[in-house]
């Protein structure tokens, strides 16, 4: 699956994006984090508080529980800020 | 309808003059023009840059303009917003909206600016005297949100 970092996501696990096999096990967002979160200190540091990161499941707003499969496009990022 | 996400300034006049040629059936136009201030809570911006979610943002954007179109009886709507680098009195984002009466112009052009600034993944870097910091999602700004939902559709038919 495809993983995008955007704003303090990006800067603090050092990627725009990443390309990964989550394990079996993974099926959710949570479980994505959880595991992403063990691909460095930067992915721990950026994803540590999840209550300040949003998530988008193939461009739509999803929450933790939402289920994610092998081609999705997983993206993270802080609250939105445009206008 | 339209939606733009660039770089390029935008001239307010030219897009009001484009989306309304040649059309006798629209009344009222309104427009929401945002521009970068050099404030932010006491400290003096000297830049900002601006980083979204190519793909997701139009299609985000495409989505509130359809909300709206749904809640209002609207002839022509356009959003514009830009990306990268900005300086203080650059302009960010336009949004513009006709129709036959002033009341579902105005308040549709109201409603827009408000679901696209808590719906739209857009992020914000500013630069001041103290460094860069990521501007923080407001909660006026989801609460300015959070009133329209309730607002029943073509409310102003």
């Amino acid at each position: 699956m495809k993983i995008l970092y955007f704003a303090f996501l990006r800067q603090r696990t050092g990627l725009g994006e990443e390309t990964v096999d989550a394990p079996a096990g993974v099926r959710d967002v949570a479980g994505l984090v959880e595991w992403l979160k063990t691909r460095g200190p930067g992915h721990a540091e950026a994803l540590k508080d999840v209550s300040a990161v949003r998530v988008a499941v193939n461009q739509e707003f999803a929450g933790m529980d939402t289920l994610i499969a092998a081609n999705d496009e997983i993206a993270f990022f802080p609250p939105v800020t445009g206008g | 309808m339209a939606v733009r996400v660039q770089q390029e300034d935008f001239d307010v006049g030219a897009e009001i003059a484009a989306l309304t040629a040649g059309r006798t059936d629209i009344g009222g136009v309104a427009t929401f023009l945002g521009l970068v201030r050099d404030i932010a809570g006491g400290d003096k911006v000297s830049a900002m840059t601006l980083e979204h979610y190519p793909g997701m943002t139009e299609k985000m954007l495409a989505d509130i303009e359809a909300e709206a179109r749904d809640r209002w009886p609207l002839d022509e709507t356009l959003i514009i917003h830009r990306y990268g680098r900005l300086e203080p009195g650059d302009r960010i984002v336009l949004v513009v909206t006709a129709s036959a009466h002033r009341k579902a112009a105005l308040e549709s052009c109201e409603f827009l600016i408000d679901w696209l600034k808590t719906k739209a993944p857009f992020w914000k870097l500013e630069e001041t005297g103290q460094g860069e910091h990521w501007v923080e999602a407001r909660e006026s700004d989801d609460e300015a949100a959070a009133r329209w939902r309730n607002t029943p559709h073509k409310a102003t038919k």
